[in-house]
């Protein structure tokens, strides 16, 4: 049975581990051939270890281990130019882009915060996924065959959680901020054929959420232990459980679906 | 392997239309399916449309039969929680149990302003489209929570479940309160792992739409306006430029909604609206 996605060149940043890499695999799976962009490299103002230039590489081997072939470039999101380098370098190599996910993002909370978080979380978190759309945008508008962008947002996209501290405020704002980028985007490539939704999940069990720092920061404020009540009896949930809602959002099933804010969240948001 | 291998589905309204398209696409990922339609016209609705009929669910059957899955269906009427249970009740009794819901019967009727709309057809709308899916959720719970298994109950609604819609007040109410309905379902049985949401299609090129009392509601001042003159109007309330989505589109929600891909998902409203609600 051929794949859901087959033939299909999906541009994932955030790639190297975590939601990004469980994203290039399972679409991979379903037939894509992936361009990988991910920072590989430590922010100041970020607690927990970030991703290396192993993580990356193993992605590669994972992806490659599907017989799908991947293009894997260390670029910043906040970095316009080097991100347009990376993905027009991936469509070189692999032809042109019909799926955009905007995943990469980091969640800067700590119990000894620092004013700067504020603008990190925000130049990564929002700036990062304008900065991913834009460079995808021209070539998909060209190219006249429709597609799926997905940007990643959080249940903190729809819900006042994540703490008072500038990097938590910021988080909120951010992925509050990317839910207003996805409808105006989704107005306005809708012509194109090119759909635009966001996703909300819930604490998955990722590097970026299973840490020290994050703990210590969730356990110390009980408000923020509430944060990850869930309504089903799950503390937290697979990366692979957005991997499939993203799946559904870009491939056929999900044609006439934009505009969509889709939580994977549990029941967080309504019981909230 | 089938998406949904080895379950079976309850799906309401399953003669044709939307209903029928779920039937089929659970079903060609390994559900087996129990099918109740209420199968005759009411009175009063032929100014809007013709109801399905005992020809029609038996096309169903047909389809699905021809899928090598079991199918067990029945007249029945969700305004009559006793025939419905009844109903239900046979098709757990030869299907084994029940793991996914679709409380997908409904009626469309429009055309008068709110403080016009006769007590008739409101109590009609609100009984069907309503207490229907109440009716149906209250028939299957036990089944679900007994069996221990968890599950996934989809109730349709509308883009009008998420905005108003002049000149359609009934059918407006009634599928905003299935939204209050999935809410409130979606908290009660998280402790069972029985998952519940809405799906809100745009128009869906089936007979309660595709026809001509619907096409003047968007062209009143046309005698008779064909389909190919409503289609540049449904168009322009979509955000995508397609006029209407096909029961397929639907389908391929409430099976990704019903499947385990979308295992942590509920108390969420899945929009299939080209864009409707956005623009």
């Amino acid at each position: 049975m051929a794949g859901q996605l087959e033939g299909k060149v999906a541009f994932i940043t955030g790639a190297a581990r975590g939601q990004g890499r469980s994203h290039a695999i399972r679409l991979a799976q379903e037939g894509a051939d992936i361009i990988a962009v991910d920072i590989c490299k430590q922010i100041d103002t970020v607690g927990y270890q970030m991703s290396t230039p192993e993580d990356l590489a193993e992605t590669v081997s994972q992806v490659e281990a599907l017989d799908r072939r991947i293009h894997a470039v260390e670029a910043d999101v906040r970095d316009r130019a080097a991100l347009q380098a990376a993905f027009d370098a991936g469509v070189a190599e692999l032809g042109p882009v019909d799926i955009v996910l905007a995943n990469a993002g980091i969640a800067p909370l700590s119990l000894n915060p620092v004013p700067e978080e504020w603008q990190d979380v925000l130049d990564v978190n929002l700036t990062g996924v304008y900065n991913t759309v834009e460079v995808a945008k021209p070539s998909m508008i060209e190219g006249g065959r429709g597609g799926a962008i997905v940007i990643t947002s959080s249940t903190a996209g729809l819900n006042g959680i994540g703490g008072n501290t500038p990097g938590g405020l910021g988080y909120t704002a951010a992925k509050h901020g990317v839910v207003g980028l996805m409808r105006s985007y989704a107005n306005q490539l809708a012509e194109h054929s090119i759909r635009v939704n966001t996703v909300h999940p819930t604490g998955v069990d990722t590097p970026m959420v299973v840490n020290d720092v994050m703990q210590e920061f969730l356990e110390a404020d009980p408000q923020m232990g509430q944060a990850m009540a869930n309504a089903l009896p799950v503390p937290m949930i697979d990366a692979v459980d957005i991997s499939n809602a993203i799946l559904y959002l870009v491939s056929d099933a999900g044609r006439y679906v934009t505009g969509v804010t889709l939580p994977v969240d549990a029941g967080f948001t309504n019981k909230k | 392997m089938g998406r949904v291998e080895g379950k079976v589905a309850f799906i309401t309204g399953a003669a044709r239309g939307q209903g029928r398209s779920h039937a089929l696409r659970l079903a060609q990922e390994g559900a087996d399916i129990i099918a109740i339609d209420i199968a005759e016209s009411l009175p009063g609705m032929d100014r809007y449309y013709e109801g399905a009929t005992e020809e029609d669910l038996a096309e169903t059957v047909k389809q699905v039969e021809a899928l090598d899955r079991r199918i067990v269906a029945r007249k029945a009427d969700v305004r009559d929680y006793d025939g419905l249970k009844a109903a239900l009740d046979e098709g757990v009794a030869e299907l084994g149990h029940v793991d996914i819901v679709s409380a997908n019967a409904g009626i469309f009727v429009f055309g008068d302003q709110t403080h016009l709309v006769s007590d008739e057809e409101w109590q009609l709308v609100t009984d069907i489209n309503q207490t229907g899916v109440w009716h149906t959720a209250k028939a299957v719970i036990p089944h679900m929570i007994e069996q221990g298994t968890g599950g996934s109950i989809i109730i349709t609604s509308s883009t009008a479940g998420l905005k108003g819609t002049p000149n359609v007040a009934a059918y407006t109410a009634s599928k905003h309160a299935v939204v209050g309905i999935m809410r409130t379902l979606a908290l009660e049985l998280a402790p069972h792992r029985i998952r519940v949401n809405t799906v809100h299609p745009t128009g869906v090129a089936t007979d309660m739409i595709l026809n001509e009392a619907t096409f003047k509601l968007f062209m009143p001042d046309a005698e008779h306006p064909t389909q190919e003159e409503a289609a540049p109007i449904f168009e322009s309330t979509n955000a995508l430029p397609v006029p209407w989505v096909e029961p397929i589109d639907i389908s391929n929600a409430v099976l990704f909604l019903a499947s385990d891909e979308a295992r942590y998902i509920t108390g969420n409203e899945l929009k299939v609206d080209a864009g409707y609600t956005i623009k």
